[in-house]
């Protein structure tokens, strides 16, 4: 990897971006005002990993993780949803 | 294979009679009388060929590694039981049609009896003595069913209980003894063990076995002291006792005895232990059966003392001994069940068995007295009777056997025996059918109808005729039981007369006389029984097993109290504290496997999952919140799979985490929002201390794995190196499940779907009405709710998603075999597609969009899945063995095809339909709670100005 030295740096720069922000969103998971916010930071945690998945496949080069992050897309958005339907509603499915 | 097939026959026949007695008790008892017409017919197919001498067999290998196979033999042992077996069973299946009243649930009873008769045919005809160990254990169970067939009766109930106690207790010593045997022999196959009886009687194992046997077969056969339990059976309607009690059960100890004769017999701990409990029960039971007034009772005892007998002449030892007791058999089964059918017609008929109620029916009875008078005197042994000969034969055999010495010992209390046989045949004899008639009956007694004499009038007819012309009637099925018994050509010799000079004459004489002289002072005799204090069996057992019930009972109490928590405690402790006796007790050094370095990015996925697990236990009553934490677990645990290159385990877990997530959320909206405080602080600490050990247990026991090679090859070699070669993919975990693992998915798929169907069950009943229903029905929401039910921002964002969520799920589906996904995958990605439009316009709205009934989505995906599997075996291959092909159609490029694919669909369309039916059932509760329905996808509609709603109606309920 040390041909690829501009790449690698900004890798790296977002990892610990990525890494920062999670410890982020536990905290805000911990300690918050009220539950919409943690639901929030859960929503942005799994937005988090989700950047980390393809950052990791950029650095070892393979496809797969692509994929995976799709589907925790999707799943995430279905559970924040949910979460949000429960706050709102009680019953998430009327 | 047509003696796997008789012994198959009563079991399959036991399917019969439940369903024929929709067609009227005639066509039932007539199907069941068919079925072991049957299977005596072609019993009697084999007996030519069994009478020469020939030993028929059947093999069929079941689980030949633990020595286990359906090999079945017939010789002229088996004959003659499986005769008995089957020819008295159909006699019974006649009687018992018209015994048995119209409210008597006469299905049941022949199925039972049937159940029954297989497992007597399947032990006398077994040549594996695992095998015969299943069927001596069906017997006890169905004759436990028989015995407390009328569940009315306390009696009955604790008479069945009774037996099954003894009997099945007598079957545990006896598995121990056959084990035991089966390993001097070398094998468990009767016929290899009868030729091993040098070994078996010089192993210093021979003591333990013979007696771990002969108590199976002691309490089988009611020996003494284990006699008590017969007459507490006689609770049973009578065609079981006739059955049961005195053609078939209580023989099978005896047919033990004799199966295992060539190899047991003919030491002197046989004959101890075997003669002198012959003959002690033989004369107890004689003289407790004169003394018995319910003539069943007095049948029961006297059973037990003709036990008693043929046990002791086969503790002889001696090849006439063994011949006498082959045909005192035969002649036993003839007049007692006889005797206990005429007994069940007095009953019937006069409403009592009480015989101190009974005398005069001679004149009332007529048929019945006749049939009696011909059994009861063979019973007591008059010539020219079957009974006399056989009885006579014994009573010869003893005057030439020396027990201890002694040489007078044994005549001396056989003819004590035969004398009170004497006296308690007349006593059943005059006291029921002789003396004036009487006008107290609790009922008008008069012959029953042809049907329910014809059976005994049958047996009392061969009493007659064996008793006539013994060697023609039943001389040559004597030989061939003797020969097989002794293992060599017997020619058995019966007659009458033996001449003036034969002891058993006199002893005879001796008995006839003493008998009656001890009947005409009966009366005398029975105030002095009455007088003495005797021990009650029933107290003895009861004091017995009652301590040991409630010691049962304490120890349930201790580790079964239905608290999960004490459960989870007991299994962590003890599994902890044997992991921590392994460590410490065996050798080890540290771990071989050089660490990997620690990354930051992990290292904080890592830090994230400590605190989530932490804050859960800290904030674990606010529920809400939980659910949120379990969500940061579940998303790092599903990123460390991806990380850890185990993507299929990433897109699994992360799709199960948001079902869960979506179905505990319908379940908190009807339950308290937080956690009550229940616990006090030294059980918490309790609790802690439990989990911490269990954790760093855990934690210990991972760390030591991960920092060592395996200690043998892992089986992952052998999946990475035939994935592709055998299951036609290259991804392995799928390759697994659908292929190498295919049974255990198929499994899991079925138990998924039961799983299902069983939350869909349970709401169903919810909802029917009850506490529960009420409070549901006056249940209102407990927190705040916004206006806005089905806002049109999500609508039309999941109506978006829906196309490309089916997409994904599809392609994940299609790919799986080579790539990550497959059909479980793929089932939950289409399952949540299906819930966003739930969540977004409402379940009744959608529920009438889509017509999918889950349940047979369930039902399509098991039987797509079978289908697979079974279509493997047109192949010529094994069950779910897979296939795969490449095919070519133009325009697209050349691509593979594979049954796994398939049968990955049957587990796509089975996880789809569990996991929607699950939220549906869950859904529906929402409804009856009083939720109304919408009419529109959203509230806000352009066209009106507000939201159109419309009460639940029982048709959307229903759905």
């Amino acid at each position: 990897m040390t041909d690829l030295g501009l790449l690698d740096w900004a890798l790296t720069f977002a990892f610990a971006c990525f890494g920062v922000g999670l410890l982020f969103n536990l905290y805000r998971i911990a300690r918050a005002p009220a539950v919409p916010d943690r639901i929030l930071a859960l929503d942005t945690m799994v937005i988090n990993v989700i950047a980390l998945l393809v950052l990791y496949g950029i650095r070892t080069g393979s496809g797969i993780n692509f994929e995976a992050a799709m589907l925790f897309a999707m799943t995430g958005f279905v559970s924040t949803v949910a979460y949000a339907k429960f706050i709102l509603r009680g019953d998430i499915i009327e | 294979m047509s003696l796997a097939l008789i012994a198959a026959l009563p079991f399959l026949g036991a399917l019969l009679p439940g369903l024929m007695i929709r067609a009227g008790r005639n066509a039932c008892a007539m199907t069941t009388g068919f079925v072991t017409a049957l299977a005596l017919l072609m019993l009697g197919l084999h007996a030519p060929a069994v009478l020469r001498g020939e030993v028929i067999q059947t093999r069929i290998e079941w689980l030949p590694g633990l020595g286990l196979n359906a090999n079945f033999f017939l010789d002229g042992l088996g004959l003659l039981f499986a005769g008995l077996i089957l020819g008295i069973g159909l006699l019974i299946i006649l009687y018992a049609r018209f015994y048995l009243s119209k409210s008597d649930p006469m299905g049941q009873f022949y199925t039972y009896l049937m159940l029954f008769q297989g497992a007597m045919v399947g032990i006398v005809l077994s040549d594996n003595i695992l095998l015969l160990l299943v069927f001596w254990e069906l017997t006890s169970l169905s004759s436990f069913l028989l015995i407390g067939y009328w569940k009315h009766l306390p009696e009955g109930r604790q008479g069945a209980r009774m037996a099954l106690t003894v009997t099945g207790a007598g079957g545990l010593a006896m598995i121990a003894g056959m084990l035991i045997l089966g390993n001097i022999a070398g094998s468990y196959d009767l016929t290899v063990i009868l030729q091993n009886k040098e070994a078996i009687q010089a192993s210093e194992w021979y003591l333990p076995a013979l007696i771990l046997i002969l108590l199976g077969a002691f309490t089988k056969s009611a020996q003494f002291p284990f006699h008590f339990w017969l007459p507490h059976a006689m609770a049973a309607p009578t065609p079981v006792s006739a059955y049961l009690h005195s053609a078939t059960m209580v023989k099978a100890g005896l047919f033990l005895m004799a199966r295992m004769w060539p190899v047991l017999a003919g030491t002197p701990e046989w004959f101890y232990i075997v003669a002198t409990t012959g003959l002690v029960t033989m004369v107890l039971a004689a003289k407790i059966a004169l003394f018995k007034d319910d003539l069943k009772a007095l049948l029961a005892f006297s059973t037990v003392s003709h036990l008693g007998l043929i046990t002791m002449l086969l503790g002889f030892g001696t090849k006439a001994a063994a011949t006498v007791a082959m045909f005192h058999i035969i002649n036993h089964a003839t007049f007692k069940a006889a005797l206990f059918m005429s007994a069940g017609i007095v009953d019937h008929e006069a409403h009592t068995r009480d015989i101190k109620r009974l005398g005069g029916l001679r004149h009332l009875m007529p048929v019945t007295f006749a049939i009696a008078l011909i059994a009861s005197l063979s019973m007591a042994g008059i010539p020219p009777l079957n009974g006399f000969l056989s009885k006579e034969m014994m009573l010869e055999e003893t005057a030439h056997t020396v027990w201890a010495g002694s040489h007078w010992l044994m005549p001396v209390l056989a003819t004590l025996g035969a004398l009170f046989s004497v006296a308690y045949s007349f006593r059943f004899l005059a006291h029921t059918f002789l003396g004036p008639v009487r006008d107290d009956y609790p009922h008008k007694p008069h012959d029953p109808g042809f049907g329910m004499w014809a059976a005994p009038a049958l047996l009392a007819a061969l009493v007659v005729i064996i008793g006539l012309v013994p060697m023609t009637a039943a001389g040559w099925l004597v030989d061939a039981a003797a020969g097989a018994v002794t293992g060599e050509p017997v020619a058995a010799k019966i007659k009458h007369w033996h001449g003036l000079g034969s002891p058993a004459l006199w002893m005879s004489v001796l008995a006839v006389g003493g008998g009656l002289m001890l009947l005409a002072s009966h009366a005398r005799l029975d105030a002095i029984w009455n007088a003495t204090p005797r021990p009650e069996a029933k107290r003895i057992f009861d004091g017995i097993v009652e301590p040991l019930a409630a010691l049962a009972r304490r120890v349930t109490a201790i580790s079964h109290d239905g608290s999960l928590t004490r459960y989870l405690a007991i299994a962590t402790v003890t599994i902890t504290a044997l992991g921590y006796y392994a460590w410490a007790t065996a050798d080890h050094g540290t771990g071989t496997r050089a660490l990997t370095p620690i990354q930051t990015v992990p290292a904080i996925g890592w830090f994230l999952l400590v605190v989530s697990s932490l804050a859960l236990v800290a904030f674990h009553r606010n529920r809400l919140l939980t659910l949120v934490l379990v969500g940061v677990i579940g998303l790092m645990v599903s990123v460390g799979f991806a990380y850890m290159s185990a993507p299929d385990l990433a897109l699994t877990q992360i799709s199960v985490e948001v079902a869960t997530v979506i179905l505990l959320l319908l379940a908190l909206n009807f339950l308290p929002k937080t956690t009550p405080v229940e616990s006090s602080g030294g059980r918490k600490l309790r609790d802690g201390l439990i989990a911490a050990f269990g954790g760093t247990g855990v934690g210990v026991l991972i760390y030591a794995l991960m920092t060592r090679d395996f200690a043998f090859p892992s089986i992952a070699e052998y999946h990475l190196a035939n994935s592709y070669k055998e299951g036609g993919g290259t991804n392995v975990v799928n390759v697994i499940l659908v292929d190498f693992r295919g049974y255990d998915t198929f499994g899991e798929i079925t138990v998924l779907g039961i799983g299902a169907i069983v939350i869909y069950a349970l709401t169903e009943a919810l909802l029917r009405g009850g506490p529960a229903n009420d409070r549901l029905l006056a249940w209102s929401p407990d927190q705040r709710r916004a206006g806005d039910r089905h806002p049109l921002m999500l609508v039309v964002a999941t109506r978006l998603m829906l196309p490309v969520a089916l997409i994904v799920g599809v392609y994940i589906f299609l790919r799986g075999h080579n790539m990550p996904g497959g059909g479980f995958i793929a089932g939950l990605v289409v399952a949540i597609a299906l819930v966003m439009q739930y969540m977004a316009s409402g379940f009744a709205w959608t529920q009438a969009r889509q017509k999918i009934d889950y349940h047979a989505l369930i039902g399509a995906g098991v039987l797509i899945a079978a289908a697979t599997g079974i279509g493997a075996w047109f192949n010529g291959v094994p069950f779910l063995t897979s296939d795969f092909g490449y095919v070519n159609i133009w325009p697209l490029e050349e691509f593979e095809l594979a049954t796994a694919a398939l049968f990955d669909l049957g587990v796509f369309l089975t996880v789809l339909g569990a996991v929607m039916l699950a939220l549906a059932s869950l859904s529906r509760i929402a409804i009856r709670a009083g939720e109304t329905i919408n009419v529109d996808a959203f509230d806000i509609h352009p066209e009106n100005d507000g939201p159109r709603t419309e009460p639940a109606t029982t048709t959307t309920e229903a759905r």
